[in-house]
């Protein structure tokens, strides 16, 4: 029956692992079309089911058993859950009449991951399972999408039963805000052109809600320029000429400058993240703010907005998309070049401090490396990272000219996170060139799914930036910790050559700058898996920073002088 | 400061740990907590006192109604409601002091529900802070042990009557699925 409900929502890949409870489920899949897909651990389940996600739009599904498995879950549904990521979770529970008796791999799965997910169920009726299956997609994949987890007992999925079709969803507490207020939008239409210096601040909301070409329009029809937090990238074309970067703490200069000198800026899908803000009192503080959510808590959460508009950004930039093109208002002279003068510095900040692609004749630099995954990429290859240095140069320095191409774990930040998504979005697009970007430490976090890369034939390329640190801990232990570096080096790497011949596909180690592109040639050359340890500089530091707690006119642009280490 | 929030929820297994999680989760201080059925019973009326700032007060409010369990999450702090709180008070005291201590707890209106040679047990009802004053007193007289039920609130501006909730009807599968 459970089989049955996935099947009708549409559902044709899962990731899961199987355990004692849950082989009455997995002896239904035994002769069922229904693809599922063997990862090699719980979290990579959950993390590939958020790749699939994060790459069309669809309800990833998951699936694990009882106890250890269910509890091995739930950092890929608390990473689904801070990045907005439709998720459904299916796990099974003990027999219901056992609940509570400590039994065999046993643990309180819907006690346990009820902070972990927008909501979640325990199902102890056959009677109540399709029910439940279809209310868990419809809340995962409605509204602010998130993951739910279905917690089903065995003797519920033992069970025999027939399918009866569920007609009606019954949840009188779930409502979803998806229109935006008609009056407010005309505000916002009014205070776009009025503004003199405005600037879009679009996030991960413009990606769940599917509207990059609405955000074209707007930034085309009221000459905009535009920033992307790290969730939203490929919301508007990196290549766009109203596009200025990524802002925040490892924003650019021009995009962390803009919005400090804008007076007006339009929230579109975002949620004034730390990173992105910097010190909120310095954020924008001259900018009047129009913040469109669909989620009314984030509205007002770090920042009141003088136009709070609830609702789903697509509608909502359709109706202002069609306010600004039927208003006649043509701009006045002081307007136009009050407009001019701020697109003027906007390309000034742009040209005084780009990101550097900062290259060498003996040693291959991070951004180097990232600079040629951009040529080959060309805006159109789809990169899962993971978190740390390299996730920041990747965010900076590779063009997305797509949405859904750039799969990186933000808001929780989750190291293993790169390969498993990568291996989610490879099942989603198997047309797609498919890069796992990943340092030396995400990578060593995920090794056994190298496993399911060769055993599933993948053609993913995973490169490791390797530094042989934890690259961002000890940047931060170097510039605001006396660089006395503790616990971050990271020694006894494997010889990749060695470890992906061991699963059957290639890999190759460089170390040489004018290896790299032919390498990656290769390696996107090559019909299946290709690994790639890339040795890199151990000791760059990703710049601009803007220091926590800092404002983000504060930003360090450059290493600062060496700092001594103190004698131990 | 404390906030007085009124929730209306599905009477769901696991709906009160979805309501206690989420404050502690957020970093509110739960002052006190009482729930029960409505006359459906399918739902419950739940009285949160919470120790907030005053700029998160909306958040709270907020939040609580992204539960999906929660169908109404309404903040009575400032808006006209009626708050009261039962207290029971054990008050052991000396001979001499046993017609004062009635005279006291007639004054808060209070009710003697047991009396034996040691003291009273005298139930109270009022406002939060009436009934801190009556302990107050109580514990003046003699030795006090003291249960209170956490405050109940109901709002007097509420548009609709909600003695009768309004459980949305049905909806069409189809209409929720795109």
């Amino acid at each position: 029956m459970l089989v049955e409900c996935l099947v009708r929502e549409g559902v044709d890949c899962l990731f899961g692992y199987p355990g004692g409870v849950t082989i009455p489920f997995y002896d239904v899949l035994y002769d069922h079309p229904l693809r599922h897909v063997l990862v090699r651990h719980e979290e990579n389940a959950a993390f590939a089911a958020e790749g699939y996600a994060r790459a069309t739009g669809k309800v990833g599904v998951c699936c694990a058993t009882s106890g250890p498995g269910a509890t091995n879950l739930t950092t890929g549904l608390v990473d689904a859950m801070m990045d907005s990521i439709p998720v459904v979770a299916i796990t099974g529970q003990v027999t219901s009449k056992l609940i509570g008796s400590d039994a065999f791999q046993e643990a309180d799965t819907f006690g346990i991951t009820r902070p972990c997910t927008k909501h979640n169920y325990l199902v102890k009726r056959l009677e109540d399972l399709a029910q439940t299956i279809h209310e868990a997609f419809y809340v995962a994949g409605s509204g602010r999408p998130g993951p739910v987890l279905v917690d089903v007992t065995k003797d519920v999925l033992q069970a025999q039963g027939h399918y009866q079709q569920v007609t009606a969803i019954h949840l009188p507490g779930y409502r979803v805000f998806t229109e935006g207020h008609t009056g407010q939008v005309r505000r916002a239409a009014q205070l776009v052109q009025e503004a003199q210096r405005p600037l879009v601040y679009g996030g991960g909301g413009i990606i769940a809600a599917g509207t990059a070409k609405e955000l074209r329009e707007f930034v085309e029809l009221a000459d905009l320029p535009a920033v992307l937090t790290l969730m939203g990238l490929g919301g508007l074309a990196s290549e766009h000429p109203n596009f200025i970067s990524m802002p925040g703490m490892h924003g650019s200069y021009a995009a962390n400058m803009a919005l400090t000198n804008c007076d007006l800026l339009i929230a579109l899908g975002v949620r004034f993240d730390d990173r992105v803000t910097g010190r909120l009192a310095a954020f924008a503080p001259h900018a009047k703010v129009i913040h469109v959510d669909i989620d009314p808590a984030e509205i007002g959460k770090n920042r009141a907005p003088d136009v709070p508009i609830v609702g789903d950004v697509k509608r909502v930039l359709v109706k202002l998309n069609k306010l600004l093109a039927e208003s006649g208002n043509a701009p006045d002279e002081t307007l136009r070049a009050a407009r001019r003068a701020w697109w003027h510095r906007i390309r000034q900040w742009k040209q005084e401090h780009p990101f550097d692609v900062v290259t060498s004749d003996t040693e291959i630099k991070p951004q180097h490396l990232m600079a040629e995954i951009d040529r080959i990429s060309g805006g159109q290859a789809i990169v899962a990272s993971d978190v740390g240095q390299h996730q920041m140069w990747a965010a900076q320095l590779v063009r997305f000219n797509e949405p859904r191409l750039w799969l990186s774990s933000g808001g929780l930040g989750s190291m293993g996170f790169g390969i498993p998504a990568a291996i989610g979005a490879q099942f989603a697009r198997p047309d797609k060139l498919v890069f796992a970007i990943v340092g030396d430490g995400g990578f060593q976090m995920s090794i056994p799914e190298l496993s399911t890369i060769a055993s599933n034939g993948l053609p993913i390329k995973i490169v490791v930036m390797n530094n042989g640190h934890l690259g961002m801990v000890r940047q931060w232990q170097t510039l605001f910790y006396n660089n006395r570096l503790s616990a971050v080096e990271l020694d006894g790497f494997p010889d990749v050559e060695k470890l992906a011949a061991a699963y059957g596909f290639k890999g190759r180690i460089i170390d040489k700058p004018w290896e790299l592109a032919p390498a990656l040639e290769e390696a996107v050359a090559e019909p299946g898996p290709y690994l790639l340890n890339v040795k890199v500089t151990p000791f760059e530091c990703v710049y601009p920073m803007v220091p926590a707690g800092s404002g983000l006119e504060e930003m360090v642009l450059g290493p600062p002088q060496p700092v001594a280490v103190p004698a131990k | 400061m404390l906030q007085v929030i009124s929730l209306l929820l599905e009477n769901k297994p696991g709906a009160l740990m979805r309501v206690t999680g989420l404050l502690s989760q957020r970093g509110y201080n739960i002052e006190s907590l009482t729930v029960a059925r409505t006359l459906d019973p399918e739902l419950s009326r739940m009285t949160i006192v919470v120790d907030v700032d005053s700029v998160q007060r909306q958040q709270v409010i907020k939040q609580m109604n992204k539960l999906i369990n929660v169908l109404q999450a309404t903040d009575l702090t400032d808006s006209p409601a009626v708050v009261r709180e039962l207290v029971l008070v054990r008050i052991r005291m000396p001979q001499e002091s046993r017609t004062a201590v009635l005279k006291e707890a007639e004054i808060f209106g209070g009710r003697v529900v047991d009396s034996s040679t040691e003291g009273f047990a005298i139930e109270a009802t009022g406002d939060p802070e009436k009934l801190g004053e009556f302990i107050d007193v109580m514990n003046s007289y003699g030795e006090i042990e003291v249960t209170r039920s956490g405050a109940l609130a109901i709002g007097l501006e509420a548009k609709k009557l909600r003695l009768q909730p309004p459980v949305p009807t049905k909806t069409k599968m189809e209409e929720f699925v795109d």
